[in-house]
């Protein structure tokens, strides 16, 4: 069941659209910033609220790649791996970190500290390599600064 | 040199607040478009300026205001939408607009905004922008306090809201349609044109979509006029354009220089050369879709019908170079999965056709190649290309392998008979 506070915020996006299932979108991104991921349940409860059919939001939320349909751990880690990374060396960093947390894309830590996912492009080319965590942005990476950094994140 | 979009972006200091860009006169066309000229005014003024979109394709700025309809019937609300998606590999010229400079964006806005008369506008955001995002929300609740935005604004009657909306992150969002359905809360998938935005975009109403890059020049075109506009780039083309490159050059990064300089002086004056031990291969001069250039091709002027006289794309005129360290199969196989993962599945050649074109790829890099796999690959460049798909996608993701098959067929060759990457 969304709770008061995520019905709230949904009802308010909602109020800027000319119809409520203009806010599809926004109400997944509200559920996911609450609970981390989208679950089916959470779907449901948002074609309810919006008045659309469950299979309408689960379309709008399996096309997005940054709306979860899965767990995911408490720490998102993002390496970007579009060609200036490529070109740059974001191999080398994504076998470092994988081998570090013992998971491969896709997979989280069996303590939930971290998911490991590859990304599309983040914009800092000029910078390669580049990764996000959370919403931390980090770049000109080499393996020598990842340990650091992922202590930062607990 | 004159450096108008960038001239007041300092590297690592906090972006210009509204007073501070307010006294510099950034807002000064804003000002005079609102209160001494009509909206078919300003129109008319952008399009004398010949200022062609900066998002890629290059369509006449102006041109697309003009088929937005300013009388009849059922003819509001109208939207002014700012492309912020920038997503294609390689390219990261907004982000330091809107890092930068966001202030400069919003008088743009309005200015543009007035001209179609459209009362809300959106800007559709980037995800991964997080900076760009605060920045960006802090200068539009300045903009309504100075009485900038919100109603009546400056006294003329004219009202406008700006909205940020964040996207959910896939590539085809910053397709023009697809942004639109996205901004309807759906699927971001591309629409049928006609009908175009101009007259049914967002919510079925009339709707511009310009690129970041394309909405700030508005103020200062208006302000300073189109001969001014035109004066700035060495082809007559009008305007100067935000040149970035990455890959393995001294000094990747990005720069604002006259429309018309050659890819030489940007790769190897602005951006230092090659990296010690790297030799230059080819480059794709405006993002991950757009044709290889090569050696031969250092001359040739980085303007839209320059660049397009020698087989390639402005696109958005960030460059990737290729280095003789890279695997140029392992390159367009990097390239050509982006297109594959990112394909939104509407029409059979991109969805099929992509990942098909990826898997080919893959085998020839792994060794597992056979020369007919090129015929085929070739087939699919024009499968995919224009005309047989619903929007440019597959198009885009077409224009380096087309021209890598053929620029580096020798690399091909090789990967297939020696049964390995030689550069591994």
């Amino acid at each position: 069941m969304l709770t008061e506070e995520e019905k709230k915020e949904i009802l308010e996006e909602a109020e800027l659209y000319p119809y409520p299932a203009a806010a599809c979108i926004d109400a997944l991104k509200i559920v996911q910033k609450h609970r981390g991921w989208v679950s089916d349940e959470s779907v449901g409860d948002i074609a309810e609220i919006l008045r659309m059919s469950e299979d309408e939001v689960d379309g709008v939320a399996t096309f997005y790649s940054r709306i979860y349909r899965r767990p995911v751990g408490r720490n998102v880690i993002l390496i970007c791996d579009s060609i200036s990374c490529m070109i740059m060396g974001y191999k080398t960093l994504y076998k470092y970190i994988s081998e570090k947390l013992e998971i491969s894309f896709g997979e989280t830590t069996s303590d939930g500290r971290f998911t490991l996912l590859p990304v599309s492009c983040l914009g800092d080319c000029d910078n390669a390599p580049a990764m996000m965590i959370n919403d931390d942005h980090y770049n000109n990476l080499t393996v020598e600064k990842i340990d650091e950094l992922l202590e930062k994140y607990k | 040199m004159e450096r108008p979009l960038t001239g007041h972006i300092k590297k690592g200091e906090a972006p210009p607040g509204f007073r501070e860009y307010y006294r510099a006169g950034g807002y000064n066309g804003t000002i005079k478009a609102l209160k001494e000229m009509t909206p078919a005014g300003v129109t008319s003024l952008v399009k004398a300026s010949n200022l062609l979109g900066r998002g890629g394709a290059g369509f006449p700025t102006g041109v697309k205001w003009s088929l937005v309809p300013m009388e009849g019937e059922n003819i509001f609300p109208k939207y002014l939408v700012c492309n912020a998606d920038e997503m294609e590999p390689g390219t990261f010229k907004d982000r330091l607009l809107l890092e930068g400079n966001p202030h400069q964006l919003i008088a743009g806005m309005i200015a543009a905004a007035y001209a179609i008369q459209a009362g809300t506008a959106y800007i559709f955001l980037r995800w991964a922008y997080k900076k760009a995002e605060r920045e960006l929300r802090k200068a539009i609740s300045e903009a309504y306090r100075e009485g900038f935005l919100g109603k009546n604004i400056l006294g003329t009657g004219f009202n406008l809201d700006i909205h940020v909306h964040t996207s959910a992150g896939r590539y085809i969002c910053g397709e023009e349609t697809a942004l639109l359905n996205a901004l309807e809360g759906k699927r971001g998938i591309p629409r049928t044109k006609p009908p175009f935005p101009a007259t049914s975009g967002l919510f079925g109403k009339p709707t511009v979509v310009n690129n970041v890059e394309t909405l700030s020049w508005i103020s200062h075109i208006v302000e300073k006029g189109a001969d001014w506009f035109k004066g700035l780039s060495l082809t007559g083309t009008g305007g100067t354009k935000l040149y970035g490159v990455s890959g393995r050059v001294k000094r990747p990064g990005l720069w604002e220089l006259p429309l018309g300089v050659t890819i030489g002086e940007i790769i190897n004056e602005h951006a230092g050369g090659m990296h010690d031990g790297y030799a230059f291969r080819g480059v794709l001069p405006g993002g991950a879709s757009t044709d290889f250039l090569v050696e031969e091709h250092l001359d040739v002027k980085m303007d839209f019908s320059t660049v397009a006289a020698a087989g390639s794309r402005l696109g958005t005129g960030t460059m990737i170079v290729l280095d003789d360290r890279t695997c140029p199969v392992a390159f367009l196989q990097n390239v050509e999965k982006f297109y594959a993962l990112e394909s939104c599945g509407w029409c059979t050649p991109c969805r099929e056709g992509l990942p098909w074109v990826e898997k080919m790829l893959s085998a020839i890099e792994d060794g597992k190649g056979k020369m007919e796999y090129l015929d085929i690959l070739k087939f699919h460049t024009s499968y995919m290309g224009p005309g047989h798909t619903f929007c440019a996608h597959a198009p885009g993701a077409a224009e380096p392998l087309q021209s890598g098959l053929r620029f580096f067929h020798d690399d091909f060759k090789r990967h297939i008979e020696e049964k390995k990457c030689p550069w591994k």
